[in-house]
This record gives C-alpha cells, sequence and structure tokens, in this order.
C-alpha cells in the first residue's frame, strides 16, 4: 500500500499558496451546488425540489429510500395528486395522497384529506389537535417523478451521524493530498 | 493520475452517469405506449342515506366496477393505482370529489377486472346537500413507473343521481 506513504509524503509538503488555492476550488464546488439548487427551487416552484421517502406508509409504490422529485403550479388540488405536506408545528414533511377535495365556490380555497396508500385509515390523527383538513397553505408540492434507492444515501448520514463525519474526513483528506 | 483513488473516482462519477442517462431514457420511453383503457361502474344498490348527528349527510352504496387497464402497463411501470371518486357541487362548493374505492394493481394480468363491493371510505357531505343530487363517478389511474415520470389520467362517467330522500 504505497500510497499511504505517499499521503503522508504530500502532507509534509504543503504550501500555503496551494493551499489556499484548494479552498478557493473546494468553495466554488459548494457555491455551484448552492447555485443549482436554489435555481431548482425556483424551475419547480417549491421550496424542496427533492424528497427522500421515510416511511412504508406508500408502499409498495414508494418504498423507504425512494425520492420523489416534486412540483407545485398554481393549478388546484384534486383527489388522487400524491402531496407532500408539513403539519402546523412540525417538521417532517409527509408524502400522502388526496383522497377528498371540498372546493370553496367564493373563495376557491380548497378542504383537503389525504391517506398513505398502504394505510388502514386517512390521516385525519396526523393532522393537529382539532384539524380536520388540510389547506393550500400546508401543502408544499405534488409528486410527479420517482426514482429509487438513491435517497438511502441521506437516510444512512442522518441515522448514523459518525457515516457522515467518517466521509467529511475522507473527502477532506483527499482534498488536501491531491497533488493539482 | 493513475492512481487507485483517481480511477475509483473517474468509474463512480461514470457509472452514476450514465445510470442517471439510463433512467431518464426509460421515463421518456413511457411516452411512447398506446393507452387504451376503458371502464364502466354501475350503482348496484343504495345501502342506506342518512344524516349524521352533527348535521353531514352520509350514503352508502354498493358499486359494480368494471375495468380493462391493462394497456397503461409498460416495461417501466411497478403498479397502477387506480380509484374511484364521486364528484358533485353544492351550493357551498363549487368541487367536492371524494374517494369511494381504491386499489393497487401491480401487475399487468390484474388490470382487467370485475369487482362488487360497497364503498371502502365513508361518503360524506360537509352539510347536507346530497338528497336528490345529481353526481359524476370518475374511475382515476395513477402510473407509478420503476423510474421516472409518473402518469396519472382518468375517465369521467356522469348519470348518477341518489334519491330524494333519507332512508
Amino acid at each position: 500500500m504505497g500510497w499511504i506513504g505517499e499521503t503522508v509524503d504530500s502532507i509534509k509538503s504543503i504550501k500555503i499558496r496551494q493551499l489556499l488555492t484548494q479552498a478557493v476550488t473546494l468553495g466554488m464546488i459548494v457555491t455551484s451546488a448552492l447555485i443549482i439548487w436554489k435555481a431548482m427551487m425556483c424551475v419547480t416552484g417549491t421550496e424542496s425540489p427533492v424528497v427522500v421517502v421515510l416511511s412504508g406508509s406508500m408502499e409498495p409504490g414508494f418504498q423507504r429510500g425512494d425520492i420523489l422529485l416534486l412540483r407545485m403550479t398554481k393549478d388546484p388540488i384534486r383527489t388522487g395528486e400524491i402531496v407532500v405536506f408539513k403539519i402546523d408545528g412540525r417538521d417532517i414533511p409527509i408524502v400522502h395522497r388526496v383522497i377528498e377535495v371540498h372546493e370553496r365556490k367564493t373563495t376557491g380555497k380548497v378542504d383537503v384529506l389525504t391517506k398513505g396508500d398502504n394505510n388502514d385509515v386517512d390521516d385525519i390523527d396526523l393532522y393537529a389537535d382539532g384539524q380536520m383538513w388540510l389547506h393550500r397553505h400546508h401543502i408544499m408540492g405534488r409528486a410527479v417523478g420517482f426514482l429509487p434507492y438513491v435517497g438511502w444515501v441521506t437516510i444512512i448520514m442522518t441515522e448514523k451521524p459518525i457515516i457522515k463525519y467518517i466521509l467529511i474526513g475522507a473527502m477532506g483528506l483527499l482534498v488536501i493530498t491531491s497533488k493539482d | 493520475m493513475h492512481s487507485f483513488g483517481y480511477r475509483a473516482n473517474a468509474l463512480l462519477t461514470f457509472a452514476v452517469t450514465i445510470l442517471a442517462f439510463i433512467c431518464a431514457i426509460a421515463s421518456f420511453s413511457d411516452n411512447f405506449s398506446n393507452q387504451t383503457p376503458s371502464a364502466q361502474i354501475q350503482i348496484l344498490n343504495i345501502n342506506w342515506f342518512q344524516k349524521q348527528p352533527h348535521g353531514n349527510d352520509e350514503v352508502s352504496l354498493t358499486l359494480n366496477i368494471t375495468a380493462d387497464l391493462q394497456s397503461l402497463f409498460t416495461w417501466n411501470t411497478k403498479q397502477v393505482f387506480a380509484f374511484v371518486a364521486a364528484e358533485y357541487e353544492t351550493s357551498k362548493n363549487s368541487l367536492n370529489q371524494v374517494s369511494l374505492w381504491d386499489a393497487i394493481i401491480p401487475e399487468k394480468e390484474e388490470a382487467n377486472f370485475w369487482i362488487q363491493i360497497s364503498n371502502k371510505y365513508r361518503f360524506i357531505d360537509q352539510g347536507h346537500n346530497l338528497r336528490g343530487k345529481d353526481f359524476n363517478l370518475t374511475l382515476h389511474w395513477h402510473v407509478m413507473p420503476k423510474t421516472g415520470k409518473m402518469f396519472a389520467d382518468k375517465i369521467v362517467m356522469s348519470g348518477y343521481r341518489l334519491p330524494n330522500a333519507y332512508r
């Protein structure tokens, strides 16, 4: 394993200018990733264009670890749409299907009821106390596309943070020791 | 330039790019499928039709649903989610959609079906507007792919009417 020897040698020979160049390069990579993310937010109209499925309530269609691509338009909400919503006071977005819609004639506001495909009952118990319906402002987006398995990376990093630190440590080491 | 790390990195990047490309093509191929689904719904019986204690109407129906959704399945289809919703208008609401029944169809062979059941989900109005109400029954389907874009569409069947009095 001669590359361990090479790594140790290259750490010893670090120069300040080289280090700064690498820091700037790293900063550019991170910033362009952020730009791409913000651009996706603009294009899809929702503040989270991609979500990872965390529970099994939409199986067998969506398994834990799948990624959903979201989009939010001004179109009215109708039954059958798979929507992502957040309950007031809770952080975790929930991805379920709309099963009931009541739209007011005068104001255009909607009352929406949702249910997970794999659940036996609708989501009334998930809503805040006393809340019977979801409204448009709870809904963050509609699922329009789907990628299987890709979300496991996020789940593993969230549930076992040690892996996140190992990965960042390894990437840091790679950046420091690379010769260009 | 030829160290193990560089080679692994280049290989991984290439593999992920090719995988993303294949997923995009698989999803794109779904646009070319010829879809001709058909369905019929009959209301066999109004089981009961009452006003609940807090004022909302509720009705229980027995439905006979026949459908052929086989043409919706492509090689990139994981399952088709089908559901029947009742749609009607009231004086307060411009649109009410209430889902009465749904099913997950995992394979093409099971997509040509005939089923007779009472409504899986309760048909409750916001108010007491259902007597003598005309409504549509729509069969919706949602094609969930193995990867990529999801498609949804529906068939609207109109001409259904609830009885004029509670029973």
